[in-house]
Formats: structure tokens, sequence, C-alpha cells
């Protein structure tokens, strides 16, 4: 790799992180560096100074909260795949997570780094979303929390402001929830053409509730909201969930590109979402 | 020919390769780790056009910046920069337009050199490059070869965007298609594919006074010293040329480079060491392509499917200039479109088109892997036809092993094969039977996935190559590769070879043929290679041809070695020559066998030079240098299976069985390694990568995330298995594997979507068959969405 040149700082702490984002509007914040490098080799940025936050060992633990999961934002892609309390309580991220990239990836790539890059390709921001996390993010005068549908902006946009940092992801306990992410994408490695991030709650033979998250239907991961609302009290059946998964390009714009069409994401975004239904309540 | 000894043979041995240990371990130099005092690096500036006058280049704030010691534009370089070479003038008439190495005042392709800067480190180069200043009047870019080649199309070169047209004929064809009961008229595209080799490609340079060392990570460090020789006028005893170990190359390696003859002038400009290591996204640009055909293709045949008449007419995209045998590529497969299969008439038309675009050249299998799909293909529409299983219409069409040697009608002899053995093997690996039935039984209950079986009985022709007939077919230089075999004192041995590995395992295999054939262990063999002060005489690595033609070479030096042995033995018995017998690397008395010496005794005995027959030079060294007579011609059927969600498009490979016969084998973890390879980089042009233009003519999958290349994870665990009808060309019994599996597995994976998907009315699906390719494919074929 061979980037324009740029300074270097690594803070001991999340006040010390924030000041020196402050400090410097060209500064940017460096995690696992799986989405920033790759833009530094390709020189499209140009960073004056990388704030790296590998010293805020506060930012890599995983916490019980009572009603929700707090995980830190240095935690790794690998780390979610592995933890027993995501696992338990928010398995929808250990699924999806063991989908990313590849382990050399996996091991280096952070969700705060994940989400902050607000790829809508990528296949946390869907995931976050579906589960309706809140982020907690930190700048100069405190704390603020921000819901998805808040944080994700625009295209590779998020409502973090230079001087601010994401430092965790609360994630709601869903008990007795199911849940399945379907990603479809050509090789193991690459990004997801259509990622459905799907979970589900059933009550007596009925789903009760469901949840979908759609990667990279749009500028941002956004909710498949009328195939939600028509799982919502279906049969819990094959054929409901599939009817239901109909429904989840109503109101999406996909992008168009060297992968595939926009009628295409459409139509795989229907089929998958019914399949991710399907196997989120166990009939897969 | 051949002395195999009584000692345990070692050819055969699944040995694990001497040469994996440094190479994993970081025990070794490639390109890139060589440093040398006061070393300076280069950076080149490219073009972000694919079609542009240059009105201006200012370098000067970047001449100027930290750290740069010069920069340089084309209008710098243009009087001694030459022409990069093209060594196969296909014919008289052949527009070879001239190639700078760094453009002057216009650019053809997206990626050319524009400027270059030295500077102190890789970065400030970089950070310079960025500095420099470039005026472009941007042209039309010519990018679509059918329209590249109607009249009033922009011109790529002034001299016109038609290379050449080149044909083969054979027997009367009209006879063949007038009346035939069954004509096929069929295109196929084969997409532009990017070599992607393991290791980038990197180059350093070091003058010392008058004299220049080149590193480079090359398949061919003796052609790429000649053509440096020839294109800059250093003379070539100037010019030292080494390929250190290099990480692969499936020819995109075979090259001499812009990159080479610019690093080269710029090294004697500044007299100072100069490197240039590439990026990959800077290589997926730079680096030249391969394939990019439109191929048509007519097929006559009686109403029974026997083959009457094939008629081939091929646009092979050269890209913007002819590179070092970019036009013969698609020539070679002139040879093979015929295949296995036997046939009346036949005739083969290629026309060579500019477009701008990354020039194209060889690219593992070249040639041979374009034409084996096209036949394997129409065989397997042909089939579909006649509503017969494609084994059983290949079999009414091929070659029996009785008939060989054969005069194929592409004016080829294949001297062996035994394509029903090969056959029937693969089928019972496959259980063939078993996942026919599966398929009719998913097609009955409409399941919405589909059961594809593809088949591919290819044949190929490596070994490149006869000198006489490379010399007919105009090619610049000859086939023939040299062998050296030095008997150290100790009774060790060191071999030079002027095949030059680039990670096809020669060390290991070279070590296994030398310790049969002079009976020494195969620890006690060294290989030496890529070179040309250590190997000065060779042809290099490419289509297949160390082991057919390199080992050969190795076979007959040391044939040479034991003859001079023999002299020294009787001597030192006190026998006449003709008593001797050699027994496993030994010359012992016929008759009596306690009587005898072995190989470390004469050497030793040899060195020593006390006591040596008069007349006697007192060496057992031996060369070899070997000019095959003919091709060798590796066959086999691979079998593959493929799952089609019909919801989705998505293919999923169940199961592949390739059974290769490439004659006798050195060594079978080798041999299987390269198959494994082979197969993945043919699945990879069947379903995933494709080099993407845009209309302005940018390569859109200039970086790996862009230009997919499988992984593990994507593939199936491959069935290997082999049949052995050995070559009846050379003393090892050999063929060749180095592209078998890649020319193979591409129509086997296509040919079993298709097969999948017949039944919805599907007859091809273009490469690669991405998912949604397939699913349009699907609806288009039910009249639904296009």
């Amino acid at each position: 790799m061979i980037p324009a040149q740029f300074d270097y700082v690594k803070p001991s702490s999340l006040e010390e992180a924030v000041r020196a984002l402050a400090s410097d509007e060209d500064a940017k914040v460096i995690a696992g560096g799986q989405s920033l490098l790759p833009l530094l080799r390709l020189r499209f940025a140009y960073p004056s100074v990388l704030v790296d936050l590998a010293g805020l060992d506060a930012l890599r633990s995983v916490t019980d909260n009572g009603s929700s999961i707090e995980i830190g934002a240095l935690v790794t892609h690998y780390e979610l795949t592995r933890d027993p309390l995501i696992a338990a309580h928010a398995g929808l991220l250990t699924e999806a997570a063991g989908t990313i990239a590849d382990p050399a990836v996996r091991h280096r790539g952070t969700i705060g780094g994940a989400l902050s890059h607000g790829d809508a390709a990528g296949d946390l921001p869907a995931v976050v979303t579906a589960l309706d996390a809140d982020l907690v993010i930190t700048g100069p005068s405190g704390s603020r929390v921000l819901k998805p549908g808040d944080f994700f902006s625009d295209y590779l946009t998020t409502a973090l402001a230079p001087d601010e940092i994401l430092t965790a992801i609360r994630v709601p306990k869903l008990s007795g929830w199911g849940y399945a992410y379907e990603k479809f994408n050509v090789t193991a490695q690459a990004w997801a053409i259509v990622g459905v991030a799907a979970a589900v709650r059933r009550e007596n033979g009925q789903v009760a509730e469901a949840r979908v998250g759609l990667t990279n239907m749009g500028s941002v991961p956004v909710r498949a909201s009328a195939a939600e609302a028509a799982a919502a009290g279906a049969d819990a059946s094959p054929a409901a969930l599939a009817a239901a998964g109909a429904r989840a390009d109503e109101g999406t714009n996909p992008p168009e590109d060297l992968r595939a069409a926009a009628d295409y994401r459409r139509h795989l975004a229907r089929v998958l979402t019914g399949r991710a239904l399907t196997a989120a309540a166990g009939l897969s | 020919m051949t002395a195999i000894g009584e000692t345990p043979a070692e050819v055969g041995k699944a040995r694990v390769r001497k040469e994996d240990a440094r190479l994993i371990t970081g025990q070794t130099n490639w390109t890139d780790n060589i440093t040398l005092p006061g070393l300076a690096h280069v950076a080149f500036l490219r073009s972000p056009h694919a079609h542009a006058r240059i009105t201006r280049v200012d370098v000067s704030e970047a001449r100027n910046a930290p750290g740069v010691f010069a920069a340089f534009t084309g209008q710098d370089v243009k009087d001694e920069q030459g022409s990069l070479p093209c060594a196969w003038p296909v014919s008289e008439d052949m527009i070879l337009p001239d190639h700078p190495a760094m453009a002057v005042d216009t650019v053809r392709y997206g990626g050319e050199i524009v400027a270059a800067v030295v500077a102190r480190d890789r970065y400030a180069a970089a950070d310079a490059i960025e500095l420099i200043d470039v005026d472009y009047e941007e042209l039309e870019p010519v990018l679509d070869m059918r329209e590249a080649i109607k009249p009033g199309a922009v011109k790529v070169h002034a001299e016109g965007n038609k290379s050449y047209t080149w044909e083969l004929a054979n027997g009367d064809l009209g006879a063949a298609f007038n009346d035939a009961p069954i004509v096929l008229d069929r295109v196929y595209r084969q997409q532009r594919l990017i070599p992607a080799a393991m290791e980038p490609r990197s180059v350093v340079c070091a003058p010392v006074g008058d004299e220049y060392t080149m590193w480079s990570a090359t398949q061919v460090p003796h052609i790429l010293r000649l053509m440096l020789a020839m294109v800059t006028g250093i003379p070539e005893q100037s010019l030292r040329v080494i390929a250190p170990d290099v990480g692969g190359g499936f020819g995109s390696k075979l090259q001499v480079t812009a990159e080479e003859v610019l690093a080269l002038l710029l090294a004697k400009r500044l007299g100072r060491p100069v490197k240039w290591t590439e990026s990959r996204s800077e290589g997926n640009v730079a680096v030249h392509h391969g394939r990019d055909q439109i191929q048509h293709i007519r097929l006559a045949a009686d109403a029974d499917g026997r083959i009457r008449g094939l008629d081939v007419d091929l646009l092979a995209d050269m890209g913007a200039y002819l590179m070092l045998v970019t036009p013969g590529v698609p020539i070679l497969g002139a040879f093979m479109f015929n295949a296995i299969y036997k046939m009346d008439a036949y005739r083969f038309n290629c026309t060579g088109v500019f477009t701008t675009k990354t020039p194209t050249d060889a690219y593992r299998g070249a040639g041979r892997p374009e034409a084996t799909y096209a036949i394997e293909h129409i065989m397997d529409d042909l089939a579909a036809h006649l509503g017969v299983d494609p084994l059983e219409i290949r079999e009414r069409n091929w070659i029996k092993h009785e008939e060989f040697p054969y005069d194929t009608i592409a004016g080829l002899t294949y001297d062996s094969g035994n394509y029903e053995a090969a056959t029937a093997r693969a089928r019972e690996l496959f259980n063939y039977e078993g996942l026919r039935k599966e398929q009719s039984e998913r097609i009955s209950a409409s399941s919405p996935v589909r059961l594809g079986v593809g088949v591919s009985t290819y044949t190929e022709m490596c070994g490149l190559a006869p000198s006489r007939v490379l010399g007919s077919l105009s090619y610049g230089a000859g086939g023939w590769e040299h062998a050296s075999v030095r008997m150290l004192a100790t009774g060790k041995v060191e071999v030079v070879t002027g095949s030059s590995a680039h990670g096809q395992g020669h060390e290991t295999a070279w070590s296994q043929i030398v310790a049969d054939q002079l009976g020494v262990a195969f620890e006690d063999v060294r290989v030496l290679h890529g070179d040309t002060q250590v190997s000065p005489k060779g042809l290099d690595t490419y289509g297949s041809r160390s082991l057919t033609v390199g080992g050969t070479a190795l076979v007959l030096a040391c044939g040479k070695v034991r003859e001079k042995a023999k002299a020294i033995a009787a001597h030192m018995l006190e026998v006449s020559p003709e008593d001797l017998e050699w027994t496993g690397g030994r010359w012992a008395v016929r008759g009596d066998p306690d009587q005898g010496k072995n190989l470390a005794e004469i050497t030793l005995a040899t060195f020593a030079a006390h006591d040596l027959p008069d007349g006697v030079e007192p060496s057992l060294d031996s060369d070899a240098t070997y000019d095959p007579d003919n091709f060798s011609f590796p066959h086999g059927t691979h079998l593959c299976a493929v799952d089609v969600d019909t919801e989705t498009g998505r293919v999923k490979i169940r199961s592949y069985v390739a059974v290769d016969d490439i004659g006798h084998v050195i060594n079978p973890l080798i041999v299987d390694g390269q198959v494994h390879g082979g197969l993945a980089q043919g699945i990879a042009q069947a379903l995933y990568e494709e080099a993407a233009y845009d209309d302005s003519g940018n390569l859109v999958t200039a970086s790996l995330a862009d230009y997919l290349i499988p992984s593990a994870a994507d593939l199936p665990s491959f069935v290997t298995d082999r049949t052995e009808t050995p070559s009846t060309g050379n003393p090892l019994g050999v063929k060749g594997v180095g592209e078998a599996g890649t020319i193979a597995s591409t129509p086997a994976v296509v040919n079993a979507i298709i097969d999948a998907l017949r039944p919805f009315g599907v007859t091809d699906v273009e490469m690669p068959c991405t998912p949604e390719r397939v699913w349009r494919a699907i609806n288009e074929a039910k009249g639904g969405a296009r």
C-alpha cells in the first residue's frame, strides 16, 4: 500500500480521541482499517491524520445490559461470531458477521468501523437496522444515541460529525425470536448483491412480528416494511412467508452496478426475503 | 532410450516439492524483496483515457518534489525506447503498429504509460506522480470488435483496425455443408480475462558500467534478454536477466513489457539501480489480458450425428497493440477446434482486431481453451438436437484408440490417445447414470433447483514446439530446450535447465528424473534455472512445454553423462566398453556384476584425471538441446454436475470429476496441484471472471473487489484420476499438464448449466454465467422479463 502522507496518533482515552478529531477537520478515525485502507491505497482519501482507536480497550467489550447487549465499537467481526452473549441474544449478528469477506478481514474489521463506513452493501448495517439497535455516539459535547434509520443518511454517509465516534451498539435482546441472514453474493469474498436480515417471532402457529433489513437495496440499509407488515399475522408457512417476501422491494430504490441491474435486485430481494422469513420462522 | 536402473524409481513418487519450504517461509527473494545500494524507485503515470491525443505533459513540478531524482515523459525517451516486440507476425501483410513503451503523442488504452518518476522510495515516487499535469484531447474509444472492422469506424491505428486475417482449410467444406441433414450455426463469446498471478510484476535493473543486470518476475528470462537487446540496442552480452523465484504467470509473464524496457532505460540514464513493482489495480489494467473472442462456429452433420464439416470464423481482440505473441494466440486454436473428432472438411478463419483496450496475449491455454469451449459446446448442442446423450454423440465421432497415430483434419498428427478409457473411468467415478436419473426426477417434480450434467472430452496440443512447425507459422523463434548436467567431484549433481519455472515445481520433478537417469539420490540433485548467466541457453516456460521438451533435453544430457562415464569405467575396470551394462547408477561387467564402478567413483576418477584413457577429456559434464518432432496431446474426460437455483440463477458445482491422460506421471502430487489450479481457473472463466469496460472504455474491474476470483470456499472438492497412454514422441512418455485443467473445465461447467436449463428452452448462457445471466436466460426462454 502506497498511500499519501498522513500523521498518526493513538489516543489512550476516548476524550483524547475526540479532541484529536476536533482539532483537525481532515482527521479520520481508523479502527480495523478494512474499509479505510482500500481508500488510502487507491488514494481516494487524503486524511491529514489518522486517529487510531486501538488504544481504547474500553470499546472492546460485550456486556449484558439487561434488556439489551452492548457491543463496543472495536469488537471485531470474528469476535461477533464467537461471543456467547451475542450468540444467545443477538444471533442474527453472529450469523451475518460470519459471512463478511474472509477470515483475514473478519479478524481485523470491527463492527463500529463497518457501521461508520455507512456502506449499504455491507452486511452489518442491514442487521442493526433490522434489530433496531441503538447506536451510541460520543463527541466533544458528550454522547447521543441514534436509531439506524437516522444514523445512515446516504451512500457511504452517516450522521456522524467529523469529530464524533461511534462507540457502542446496543442491540435489544430478542428472546424467543428466530432469525436468518440470507446473503446472496457471487463469490464468498464478494459483497452481497442483496442481503436479507430477518427476525421472526412466532405465536400459536402464526407470525406475530417480523423485522426485515435489506442489504444493498438502496443508498442506505432499509427495512422491508411492506413485507414485515404482510408477515405479521400470517400463517407460519413457507407459502405465506414467500408471499410476504414478495413485497420486500416495495419502496426500495436499488442500485444498478456491475454485479446486478435494479430489476434483478428487486427480484432477489423478494425471493430471498421469503427464504429468510421462512428460515427465521424455523420452517426450513 | 532411458535406462532406469534397479534403484527404486523416483519417477512416479508423490514427492513433496523441494522448493516449497523456502517459498512459504519467506526464505527466498521475490523480485520486490531485492534491495541494492542506492536503489531508486520508479512509479508510472498511466492514461485515465481509453483513447486520447496527448497535447502536453508537464513533469516540472514532479521533478522538484521531495525525494525525486528524475521524471520523464514519452518525448524524453522516444529516441531510445524503440518499439515493444511482437515475435509472431502471423501473416506477411499483418499490421504491426509501433508500440512505444511510454506513449509519445497518443494513448490507446486506459493504463498506458504516459510519464515516469524515479525517486528515493515508492512513496515519494507515488506522491510526485500526482503532481504531473497532462493535457489530453479525448478521442472516441473503440470497444466493439464488430463495429471496429466496419468501414468508417474510428481507427485505433492509422493503418486500420484489422491487424490480420489468417485461414486454414482442409477438405471440401461446400460438399460437407451442402445437403447436410443437420447444420448448427452458433455464436459464442469468450470474455476478456485478467491473468492475476499471485505475485504482481516487479523488475529491478542495475547498471554496472555498460552492463546491466535485470531481475524480473518473468516466465521468460532468455527471451527477455534477447528482446531487450533488440529493442534497446544494448548488446546481448552486456545484459543478464535473472528470474528469481517467480509467483505464477499463467502466460501474463510470457511478455516483454513496457515496464521492463523502461526500467532498463531509466537505470541507464541515471546510472543507478531502479525498481518498479506494480500494485494489483495497476496490474489489472496494465498486465496483458487473455481470451476475448467472438466465435462463429458452424457444424454440419449427418442424421446420425456424424460430423461432416466444421466452419469457424473468429474475431479476436488484440487490444491496442500487438505484444510478444498476441496475434498467434488465437491461431493456436486453429489446430484444436476439430478436437478429438473425425470430420471430412474444416475451415478456420481468424481476424485480429484492434480496440482501445489493454492488449491481449497468452493466458493459460492460449488458443486451446477458446477452441475447446466452442467445439465442446456445439457437440452438446448437436447431442441435444438429436436427443442423444452427449457422451454418445462424442463416441460416434471421436478417434478410436486403435486409429492412432491419427492425422487430423487440421494437419496435426496425434501420436497416441485413448478417449474410450478416460471416458469410461470418468463415468464410473462420476456416477453418470445415477445423476442422469436424479436429473429426470427433478424435472418431473418441477423442482426449482435443477441438476445439470456437463461433459468435456478435450484434447490439447502442448510441448511447444517443433521449431520447423513454429517456423511454418511465422513464429520468430524455435521451440527447442536445453539442459546441462554437471557432475561434481563428490558425486553430487547440478542440473541446469533452460526452462524457467515460476511455480511448476521443476526443482522437484527434474531431481526425480535425474535420480533415475543417473542412479543418484533425489537429495543429491540441485536444479538451477532462471538466470541467463547460469543457464545461458533456454526458451523458458509456457505452453506446457517444460517436461516434454525440457525434460527430454535433460534425459538426453544424462544419457551423454552415462556414455562418457562408460568409457572411463571400462578403462578403470580394464575391460572393453562393450562388456559393460548400466545397472542403476553403476557400470558393471556383463555376467560379472561384482565388477563395476558406480557413478560417484567414476566421477571422482574423472575429476582427479590421473589415469584417463587417451584422448578422453576429464569431464562427465554434458549438454543437450532437444527439438521435438511433434507436439504432445494430453486428453481426458471431465464431468461436472451443477445445481441451478432457477429462482435466483445461482449455480453451485455439486461434483466435478477430472480424468486426464497426460501420459507418464513424474510426480502425482505436482500433477494434482496443476489440475486443481487449472480447474479453478477454468471454472472461474465459466462462472466468475470478466474484465469489463464501461462505454467510455474504462476498465471497471480494476480491483479484485470487482474482478471476482474464486477462492477455495467457492469450489467443490475435485475428484481427479488419470489414465496413462504414454506419448510416443519423447523418451519419458510425458505429455504436459500445465494447462489441461483450464482447457477442459470451462466447457464442462457451462455445458452443465445449459444441460440443466434445456428443459426451459435455454440453449446458451454467455460467460461468465453469473446468477443474473442465468436468471435472465431462464426468463427469456420462458418468454418473460429479459
